[in-house]
């Protein structure tokens, strides 16, 4: 038997620009921001004042009788699987046992945990929802979209932070290559805007505090940047085995060519500044998917926005691509869309389908002084035309714990 | 405090609408929750505490498992009650 490939079928995003792909890639290119000052009372407890909500609420997208049986996250989960399902062309009449989901998440149901924990303080045992635990598991989204879909290959949530929602995507592909199933349904959601996490956050000096400024605070590669905004949504992609997504007629975007994995043992937030765990996962999701670092085009960082680890990943990004980075543009979304944690590789990958689709690098904004530590090249302010013909793009995420992952997808 | 069967069965449905989604009209005394109306465990929890909040009544988790039908929950409710 040849070599079985994995393609990408369908996309599905719910986004701080937008409530499904299309009005969120317009955006993306337009170089528009998601960030908004927060309306809550319980923003003036925090140092940071804003943060990028969902551009459409999911009670806009879904019956009220199935939201408040949902964690936000998994609410975000369901509404993008089912944009994405969709636009693969709906193949409900596939084998089940051929059919998987790994959506992961970084943190979970926390919204729904903390207001339980209130419910708990001021009701009782009897005030808190029977519905609790189904709510807050981290597994919960994939869980759900699973129960939709009724999916039989298997069911799965890697977690790993920031880095959870490449990871996904990666355990969906090596799924298909190893046989385990044909179609799966992947991506990350995150919903932790709450007081708690972002206190939690703010207590690291990971977010930024430019709360004069929330549309400018997400500056990755800025020589002012200090730190991320967080962000909430996620997104899904339906990869499917080459052959029989042809066979059925499926709508082919690009393939998934391989990834690279791996954990820097040094810090647990902090990112090793040489990035040597970095351009170990680049060089082995290149070795894994046939490419050379002349192969590729374009490239969505990390790039949170945080002093010490856009110039990091940049170093990395310089060692591991070598002379031809200077042909790779590299766009940081999380400049628009915030920061959505789990969600991050997620949308970051539907960006890169949508890049090589369009061949259009999409902006990073609000570099006003590029840092002069970065000396890859970044797509500012405006999209950037890709080139014709065979192209490839890579997609790294990072999370805290020391997880890299690198995502390797190339034109078809 | 008595309460009427037509004022407790009025107030099941209006919980059961809300926490499972069961269009009122549909909700009659014969129906059984699990078999007519889908109203799956989880959510019977839900529905056991909303009716006690809303009628002052103590269901013991004993109990919860006999109230097989809608008329069951109303003539605990209106027994436990009075």
């Amino acid at each position: 038997m040849s070599e079985r490939r994995v393609v990408v079928t369908g996309l599905g995003a719910t986004t701080p620009l937008g409530a499904d792909v299309d009005t969120t890639w317009k955006a993306l290119l337009a170089g528009q921001s998601g960030v908004r000052l927060l309306t809550e009372d319980w923003r003036e407890l925090l140092p940071v004042h804003f943060a990028a909500r969902v551009a459409t609420e999911p009670a806009d997208q879904m019956e009220r009788v199935e939201m408040r049986r949902l964690d936000r996250s998994e609410q975000f989960a369901l509404v993008a699987s089912r944009e994405a399902w969709k636009d693969a062309g709906s193949p409900d009449d596939i084998d089940k046992e051929r059919l998987g989901v790994v959506i992961a998440s970084g943190i979970g149901g926390v919204i729904t945990l903390l207001d339980q924990f209130v419910n708990l303080n001021e009701k009782g045992a009897r005030g808190v929802s029977p519905h609790t635990v189904p709510m807050l598991m981290p597994n919960g989204p994939a869980a759900n979209v699973g129960l939709e879909l009724k999916a039989k290959a298997g069911v799965h949530t890697p977690v790993s932070a920031c880095a959870s929602g490449a990871e996904a995507i990666g355990y969906a592909y090596e799924m298909i290559k190893n046989n385990r199933a044909d179609i799966i349904v992947t991506g990350g959601v995150e919903a932790a805007i709450h007081q708690l996490p972002m206190a939690g956050f703010a207590a690291m000096k990971a977010l930024s505090t430019r709360n004069d400024a929330p549309q400018r605070a997400s500056r990755p590669y800025d020589l002012d940047r200090d730190g991320f905004v967080l962000g909430e949504g996620g997104g899904v992609l339906i990869l499917e085995e080459y052959e029989s997504a042809k066979a059925r007629g499926a709508k082919i975007y690009c393939e998934v060519a391989g990834q690279g994995l791996t954990s820097d043992g040094y810090h647990i937030a902090a990112p090793d500044p040489d990035g040597e765990g970095v351009q170990r996962a680049i060089k082995f999701a290149l070795h894994a998917s046939g490419l050379s670092t002349k192969d590729i085009v374009h490239l969505n960082a990390h790039a949170t926005s945080t002093p010490a680890g856009d110039v990091a990943e940049a170093n990395a990004l310089r060692k591991a691509l070598g002379a031809d980075a200077d042909h790779v543009a590299v766009s940081a979304t999380k400049s628009m869309t915030g920061h959505l944690l789990g969600g991050a590789g997620a949308i970051e990958s539907v960006f890169i389908v949508k890049a090589l689709q369009e061949r259009l690098a999409p902006p990073t904004i609000n570099i006003e002084n590029l840092d002069p530590a970065v000396t890859i090249d970044v797509v500012r302010d405006t999209p950037r035309q890709l080139p014709a013909g065979d192209i490839a793009a890579l997609n790294d995420s990072f999370g805290f714990g020391g997880h890299n992952v690198v995502l390797a997808f190339k034109s078809l | 405090m008595a309460l009427s069967q037509a004022d407790v069965l009025a107030g099941i449905k209006e919980i059961v609408e809300e926490v499972a989604g069961i269009p009122a009209a549909k909700i009659e005394l014969d129906k059984n929750f699990t078999d007519d109306l889908e109203v799956d465990s989880l959510s019977m929890v839900e529905v056991v505490v909303a009716c006690e909040e809303r009628f002052g009544v103590k269901i013991p988790d004993e109990k919860v498992t006999e109230l097989a039908t809608v008329g069951d929950a109303v003539n605990f409710i209106v027994n436990a009650a009075a």
